[in-house]
This record gives structure tokens, sequence and C-alpha cells, in this order.
């Protein structure tokens, strides 16, 4: 028992010796997650990859806290304030008022959130938003060219811009295709005018995923696009059962036929936000001393969105299609196509 | 207890006395109550270094990472800070819980509970304008502990009227708390101004419980809570032990047939038990809205509710015994913050070593076969333990 004890002591003593001298880095790089965790596969883990590459690259210390309720925010970024971080990122709209606050209240410390911008801005918050519907348009045109049934889909997580800008770019890219084409191919779960659809009310449970996309399945629609970071997982695995001819995935923030080993073969393509470009330019820039308030938007023209590769669908998909998606890419960016419908 | 006055008439045999002993808890075993959460975590820190290496993180970042849950607890001003932040809520609903238990009543509903009474004081807290903070702060406090009264007792009234379990009805009523706060927060008198996602309006100033530290340090989050929290400790210690419908809650609880006889009646006992209950859980709720969030959101409890059981369970249902378990699980929540931060250690390993706390506290014979010394030594005459 006595041994044990000096034992502990000894090693508390060491462990402190440590920790003071792993502390002594330069420049600290902190992001606070939203719920769906470090490793959702999404948004959180794309911003985290971020911090990584920015590790790599200019030889930083990152470091992380995950929120398991909405109460975490304010905490979890007073916790890093403490632990000296000369950055932090907080992930996601919802994070909005705790993220203004904490800035507020520290005018001091840089500040910069995914997904949101201030307005009237907020002299040391960066906001990095995302034109997801110029991304999410193309999409939209692939998943009408492929459709078989003549019906594809969507689900959003929670009814916010962040999510719906999704839904937006895929229902008016799907409208693009039929008024190109001639087709009639129909959306469902998302109404643009009346800013109304199928939302599951969280971004954690993949069974609510795998119902969603088994309602809409039901409902005729062989591709669907979940907006709700790890939710869509749910519906990957519906996929999967399905078979890809049956149903069909498209991914959304990464490219999900990477990511979710799982399921390999079910998805398109998917709606690339690139936020792990954006959170290394926001850790750039406060390193060189450039950093000031303000938002950097995430476009098509400047690779912050994309689209991913067909991957195993390569070769279904036919050539003619691909060229128009590209002509589309080529079209958005010169500003000759309109997203908004 | 301090019920032994009631056993007049003739003298107990040694024997029955002997089988008596362990339900008279109380004062007598108040030393339990810290030796024994003490040498349950000290296991459950023993078996989470385990876990953690099982999981392949290196020894130095164990210890760090302990380190790191002492500092992020106790080690600083903001730490103390957040330690009492996170334990009012716990405290609050867990005094409910474990009062419930003295009465023989499972109270499952306090998540639910917090809900509606923390949803009650936010609208209270932006609907009703121009008063003063001396009115309208207490206001809006009493309308979440009313309301959580009111919840809780829909319970209590089933149980007495119908004999429908409270745990099972708790539970229900949980699921339609949930519900009821996503329907009301879309509510266009509810719903904060040009958003489309379910959020309240922000708490008006005048119904906000103040940061007590922010003269110090506008990152100090702890607020006048601290005193509702200590207050409420005062307040069910008496009521529990020195009141007569404490006594009446404690014996229907051990002896719903020597209460009968003792002419207590049993319906009115429990609807109240439950009522007190839900009155504290929807203070706690209150508290949350009012003190630290300012708003109302899905999920604003955060399972503080569910947690609140282990803080029963694990102060024995002593006010007491409560508020050292709810600060010590608030410890844990700021700690586990930390130990993230510092050491890269999953929040997740704070929710294990939790469940493992209440795992041993569940078992206290485990514990006892464990450390026979400990509690040996302690029988002999007051040794200190570590």
């Amino acid at each position: 028992m006595f041994m044990k004890k000096a034992a502990l002591t000894s090693g508390i003593a060491a462990a402190f010796m440590l920790a003071s001298a792993g502390g002594a880095s330069a420049f600290t790089a902190c992001q606070v997650t939203d719920v769906g965790g470090i490793d959702d596969s999404g948004f959180n883990e794309t911003a985290w990859k971020g911090v990584q590459d920015s590790m790599k690259s200019y030889g930083i210390d990152g470091r992380y806290l995950e929120s398991q309720s909405e109460t975490d925010y304010e905490p979890n970024l007073n916790a890093l304030l403490d632990a000296k971080c000369d950055i932090i990122i907080s992930v996601g709209f919802l994070m909005a008022d705790a993220t203004a606050t904490s800035a507020g209240a520290n005018p001091g410390a840089k500040f910069s959130i995914v997904d949101m911008a201030y307005d009237p801005t907020i002299p040391n918050v960066l906001g990095q938003v995302y034109a997801t519907n110029q991304a999410a348009f193309m999409a939209g045109y692939i998943s009408a060219g492929m459709s078989q049934t003549g019906v594809v889909g969507t689900f959003g997580g929670i009814n916010i811009p962040p999510v719906t800008a999704f839904m937006d770019g895929f229902y008016y890219g799907v409208a693009y295709h039929n008024s190109q084409k001639g087709t009639n191919v129909q959306v469902l779960g998302w109404n643009p005018e009346s800013k109304e659809g199928l939302f599951t009310g969280n971004f954690e449970s993949l069974d609510d995923g795998r119902a969603f996309a088994q309602n809409l399945y039901d409902e005729g629609a062989d591709i669907v696009m979940p907006v709700a970071g790890p939710v869509g997982l749910g519906s990957a695995a519906l996929a999967t059962e399905l078979g890809p001819d049956a149903l069909k995935i498209v991914g959304v923030d990464a490219d999900m036929e990477v990511k979710d080993t799982n399921n390999p073969g079910v998805y398109l393509t998917s709606v690339l936000k690139r936020m792990d470009s954006t959170v290394m330019q926001v850790i750039k820039q406060a390193m060189d001393g450039t950093f000031e308030g303000g938002m950097i938007v995430g476009t098509l023209a400047n690779d912050g969105v994309g689209i991913a590769p067909y991957h195993s669908f390569d070769s279904a998909v036919p050539a003619a299609l691909k060229a128009e998606v590209e002509e589309i890419r080529a079209g958005i960016i010169a500003g000759s196509i309109n997203v908004g419908g | 207890m301090s019920g032994e006055a009631q056993s007049s008439g003739p003298a107990m045999p040694p024997e029955m006395k002997a089988l008596l002993a362990p339900a008279i808890d109380s004062r007598s075993s108040l030393r339990e109550l810290f030796i024994l959460p003490l040498a349950a975590m000290f296991l459950a820190m023993l078996i989470g270094a385990l876990i953690m290496m099982a999981t392949s993180v290196a020894p130095a970042t164990i210890l760090q990472s302990f380190i790191a849950m002492a500092h992020g607890s106790v080690g600083s001003l903001h730490a103390i800070s957040e330690t009492l932040t996170a334990a009012i809520p716990l405290v609050l609903a867990g005094l409910g819980i474990g009062l419930a238990f003295r009465a023989g009543l499972f109270n499952i509903g306090a998540e639910g509970q917090m809900v509606v009474g923390g949803l009650a004081t936010a609208i209270a807290s932006f609907s009703v304008t121009g008063l003063s903070i001396w009115l309208h702060l207490p206001l809006v406090l009493l309308v979440g502990l009313a309301i959580g009264a009111v919840y809780a007792a829909i319970a209590g009234l089933l149980k007495a009227a119908t004999g429908a379990h409270e745990v099972i009805s708790t539970i229900m009523l949980n699921l339609i708390s949930i519900r009821l706060l996503d329907y009301m927060l879309r509510q266009p008198f509810i719903q904060k101004e040009g958003r489309s996602d379910p959020i309240s309006k922000a708490v008006l100033e005048t119904a906000e419980l103040p940061r007590i530290l922010e003269f110090l340090d506008g990152n100090l989050r702890l607020h006048a809570g601290l005193f509702i929290m200590l207050a409420a400790v005062a307040v069910i210690y008496w009521l529990l032990f020195r009141s007569k419908l404490g006594f009446a809650f404690r014996i229907s609880g051990e002896n719903p047939g020597a209460a009968r006889y003792a002419g207590i009646r049993a319906g009115l006992t429990i609807v109240m038990a439950m009522a007190i209950a839900g009155a504290l859980a929807g203070l706690a709720g209150a508290t949350q809205v009012s003190g630290v969030l300012g708003r109302a959101t899905p999920g604003f409890t955060a399972g503080i509710g569910f947690d609140a059981i282990a803080v029963a369970l694990l102060g024995r249902s002593h006010p007491v015994g409560i508020l050292l378990a709810g600060l010590l699980f608030g410890a844990l929540e700021a700690g586990g913050r930390q130990m993230q931060v510092d050491a890269g250690v999953s929040i997740d390993m704070i929710g294990i070593m939790q469940a493992l706390i209440i795992i041993f506290v569940a078992a206290p014979l485990l514990v006892r076969r464990i450390f026979p010394p400990l509690f040996r030594e302690r029988r002999r005459g007051g040794d200190e333990h570590d």
C-alpha cells in the first residue's frame, strides 16, 4: 500500500514536469466541437482536419474540446481561454451566441466560427461561411440525371441556414436539370419557397437517418441527400442493405465514400464543404498577424466548396452528364448560372 | 434517523434492535458519507486508468489527465467557479430525488420536471416586463418551482388515485416534456425573432440570477443560485428531520403499513412528496435558465435530471450527502473538461468514471471487502483516511 503510494506520488511529480515542459509551444489553435463530436465524419472532423493540417504544416499545437450538449458551449470556450489558446475555433451555427458572448467578454482573444457571419461584425471574430448551395446545385443536377424513378429526396438536421443552403442548392440543381433537359424529376423533403421540409431535429441519431431515408425511399426516391452530419450514416447503412441500385446517397461536408468505410459504393458523390481549408487560412492569418474580424466565404471559385469524385459510380455516370456538370461549375463561377432558382 | 422516540412500549430484544440498526441511518453514519465515496472514487480512478491504458493512452498522459482533473475542478478560482456552477442544478434536483426516495418513491422524472420548470421560467422571464429585479427574479424562480411541482404532482396523483407506478409515469412525463419543449420553442411568442430553429427569446436582465464573481473576471460563471442551493439543503434537512411532514415522508418510505396505522394519509403524502421533489427539480431548471443559459433550447437540461439520480444515491438521500455528492459530480464535470484540454483524453472517460463511482457506492460491501483496513480501523476509533 505504502509502496504504491510512493510510486504514485513520484509519478505525479514526473507528470507535472512533463506537463510544464509540453506547454511551451509557440502557437496553439483550439477547437470547440458541436455535439456531433470530433469523429462525426462531418463538419467537426473536417474542421479538426484543418487544425491537424496546420499542426503539420506550421508546427503549431492543436487542442479540442467536445461539447456534449448545448450547455457546454460557454464553459468549453472559457476552458480554452484559460488554456492560453492563440485562436479559438468554434464549429457550428448553434454556437453563435456563446461565441459572441465569449468574444465580447474577452476582446483580446481571437475567435473564429464555422458557419456563422455576424452582422454587424465583431472585431475579434472571423466567421467562416460557405456557398454550399453552389456545390449542392451540381449534386442536384447529377442526381436528377441519374435518378431512375424520377424522384430524389433530401432531409436536414435542424432548419437553420447552413443546413438549408445544401437543400436549396440541391433543389435548384434538380430544377435546372428539368428546365434544361425537359425532365420532370421531383424533389421530396424540401421546399425552398416555404422554407419547410423534413428535419430529424438532431445531428446525432443514426436511427433517424435510417428512418427518414426509408420514408423517402418508400415515396419513390432512389437518391437521397441527408444534411445532418452523422445522421446520414444511418441512411447510408440502409442504402447498403437495399443495394446502390435501389438507393444512392449524396454525402455532405466531406467525401463520404472515403470517410464512411462501412458503406462502400453507396455514395453517388458528396457535396464538399472544405472547412479544413478555411480553418487553415484562419490559423495562418492569426499566426502572421493579418487576422481581423469579419468573414471569409468558401465558394466554388476559391475551392472552399466542391463535389467529390464519383468513385464506384464513375463508369455508371454518362460522360455527357459529367461534361454538363463541369459546364455548370464554370457557369456558376462565371456567374452565368444562378443557383438561387 | 430521529424516529427512535416512536419505539416506546415493551423493551426490544437486542437481536431485533440489531436487525433494525442498518435501517436507522442518518447522523450516526454521516462519516460513512465521506469514507465510502472517497474509497469508491479511488477505485473508479484506478479502473479508469486501466481502461485508459487498455485504449492505449500513455501512462504519462493518464497521470497528466488526473492532474488536469484536479486542476480543472479545484485548482483555480475559475475551476472552483465551474465546479460550483455545475453542482447547483445537480444538488437541487438531487435533493428532490433524495426526498422522494425517503418517502419510498422513485422519481425518475427530475429531467422532465426541470424541462417544464425551466421552460416556464424562460417564458416568464421575457414575457413579463417592467418589473425590477427584486420582483422579477423571485417571480420567475417561483414560476419554475411551481410548474415543476405541478408536473411532478401529476405522477403523485396517478399513484395515489390509481396505483400507477411512479417510475413508469415519470419516465413517460419526461418524454412528454421533451416534445412539449420542442413544440413550445417554435411558438411565435416564445421563439427568438429571426430564427427558424427552436430557441427561445433571451431572458431579460431583470430576471437573471446575477453572476456573483463577475466583478473579478467576466468569465466566472458562478451565479447567485449558489445561495438558493445552500438554502435548499438547509430547508430540506429541516423538513426531513425536524418537521411533521418530513416524519410522515420517512415513515411512509420505511414502512407504509406502520404509517397507515399511525394515521398518516398515504395518498396525500405521496402527492406532497412528489410535488416537493418536482419543485426542487423545477427550481434546478429555473436556475439553469436564469443563471447559466439565458434562454431555453432543446436539450437545455443536458441530462442533469438523470445525473441527479446518481447524486441522490451517492449522497444516500441525505441533504448534506447530496450536497457533497453534487459538488463531487460538479468537480468531475469541470475537471473532465480540463482533462480533455490538457491531456486530450476523451470526455467519455468522465462518464465512465462517474458510472464506476456509482457502482462502487451502490455496492458498499464490495468496497469494504477491497479496503478492509480502512473500515476496521475506523470502527476502533476515528482514524484519518486519505
